[in-house]
């Protein structure tokens, strides 16, 4: 147990980072950690360094894994299930399946068009952004494990239901008819060597950090503001655990930004330092990554505005009720 | 020969577009380079993973974005 406690503290918390960042804030600049000025630079490169550090070796191995899961492959798994079992394979395979958002329509026309059902290409469309494998390994250094193993199971739940009610809305006809009307290519199942699959991971690497790198020092960055220079309770006037109406606020403000989670979580972490509920910086966070302009837009061009309007409402609600039920029991977790 | 790059305009379709046009004319082809961009276009493909690379109607790679080396060995 001390050994896990350790690993846990300074690999997964890097309380050595920590401790080299106070160092050099206290001895080189000359502040201290607890000024404003001070705090806010420590947040800022503490943050930076290590989301940096866990995101490039966190994507590496998982992209070492997801090179077992191309689409094509999932897509021949879900075939071979039906009801609501297909649900929890699709939102299960969401989190494992490379995909980035500028491959969602085609993946959700290629989903479509092999005849899978609709409700399980949407189970399989919210989870995949809402909950990757590196999220849960972040949130685990920023949080806890308690926490992130339960955003994990609330983002499948939330997946699962929100697939089986669409799917059970009968919205077929509400697909644009393009969709179904293409041939399938089954591309042959390359094997790849294993040297092959380290290049894509390295690959993968290199991709993500240079599309999420701002992302992530703008979210570091209004964390640092958030976390040492407004004052508590400006934001417990809006977002405060005793406010009924914060976790609507949260979501809302959420749903139009678009950012990668790794920028939402020191923003998140900022909002619970200062006292914000678990639930409301949770919805912030999954309404910004589950649904964005962009891809709303995206799949616009392939669904009809009808089916659109109720996968954005089916989401939303979700995230809310999800905000809700952990600032109720979210004492449990911290 | 027709080469056609799948992709809806994303940093990596545009790379492989470059990459494409750089090999082509390495090894001095007479092919034209395409991008297509529409969507219904591309479904008709039914590939999942962009970009992708068509040459004469063929899809020979997806979701990927290949080195120059490796488009003049497929070119070949």
């Amino acid at each position: 147990m001390l050994i896990f406690t350790w690993l846990n503290n300074q690999l997964l918390k890097m309380q050595w980072l920590y401790d080299l960042v106070q160092n050099f804030v206290e001895q080189v600049l000359g502040l201290s950690i607890q000024d404003r000025l001070g705090g806010s630079i420590h947040f800022f490169i503490y943050d930076v360094v290590k989301i940096f550090i866990l995101l490039s070796v966190l994507i590496f191995t998982i992209s070492y894994v997801q090179s077992f899961f191309p689409p094509e492959r999932t897509k021949r798994i879900l075939g071979g299930y039906k009801g609501i079992t297909a649900n929890i394979f699709g939102a299960l395979l969401g989190t494992v399946t490379p995909f980035c958002s500028c491959s969602s329509i085609p993946l959700f026309i290629g989903f479509t068009s092999a005849g899978l059902p609709l409700g399980i290409t949407f189970s399989f469309l919210i989870s995949s952004p809402l909950v990757d494998l590196a999220s849960i390994i972040l949130i685990a250094s920023i949080f806890n494990w308690k926490i992130a193993i339960a955003y994990v199971v609330v983002g499948l739940i939330l997946a699962v239901i929100g697939g089986t009610i669409i799917g059970n809305a009968k919205l077929e006809n509400h697909v644009e008819s393009f969709v179904y009307s293409n041939a399938m290519v089954d591309m042959d199942q390359e094997a790849l060597t294993v040297k092959e699959r380290l290049d894509y991971a390295k690959e993968q690497v290199l991709n993500i950090v240079k599309r999420v790198w701002l992302y992530i020092l703008i979210g570091v960055g209004i964390g640092a503001v958030i976390h040492n220079w407004i004052p508590e309770n400006v934001i417990s006037a809006v977002l405060g655990q005793d406010k009924w109406y914060s976790v609507l606020v949260a979501t809302l403000v959420g749903v139009p930004m678009y950012a990668d989670i790794f920028g939402t979580l020191p923003i998140a972490e900022a909002l619970v330092y200062k006292g914000v509920g678990l639930g409301t910086a949770l919805s912030f966070m999954m309404a910004v990554t589950a649904l964005s302009l962009p891809s709303l837009i995206m799949l616009k061009t392939a669904v009809k505005i009808k089916l659109l309007a109720i996968f954005f409402a089916v989401v939303t609600l979700g995230i809310i009720i999800i905000g809700y039920t952990f600032n109720v029991f979210g004492y449990l977790l911290m | 020969m027709i080469i056609k790059i799948l992709g809806t305009g994303c940093a990596n379709c545009n790379k492989l577009e470059q990459n494409t046009r750089k090999a082509v004319d390495e090894l001095g082809l007479a092919a034209t380079v395409e991008k297509v961009q529409d969507l219904k276009a591309i479904a008709r493909y039914g590939v999942m993973r962009i970009p992708a690379l068509v040459i004469d109607e063929e899809i020979k790679v997806v979701g990927k974005v290949l080195k120059v080396e490796e488009i003049k060995a497929l070119l070949k």
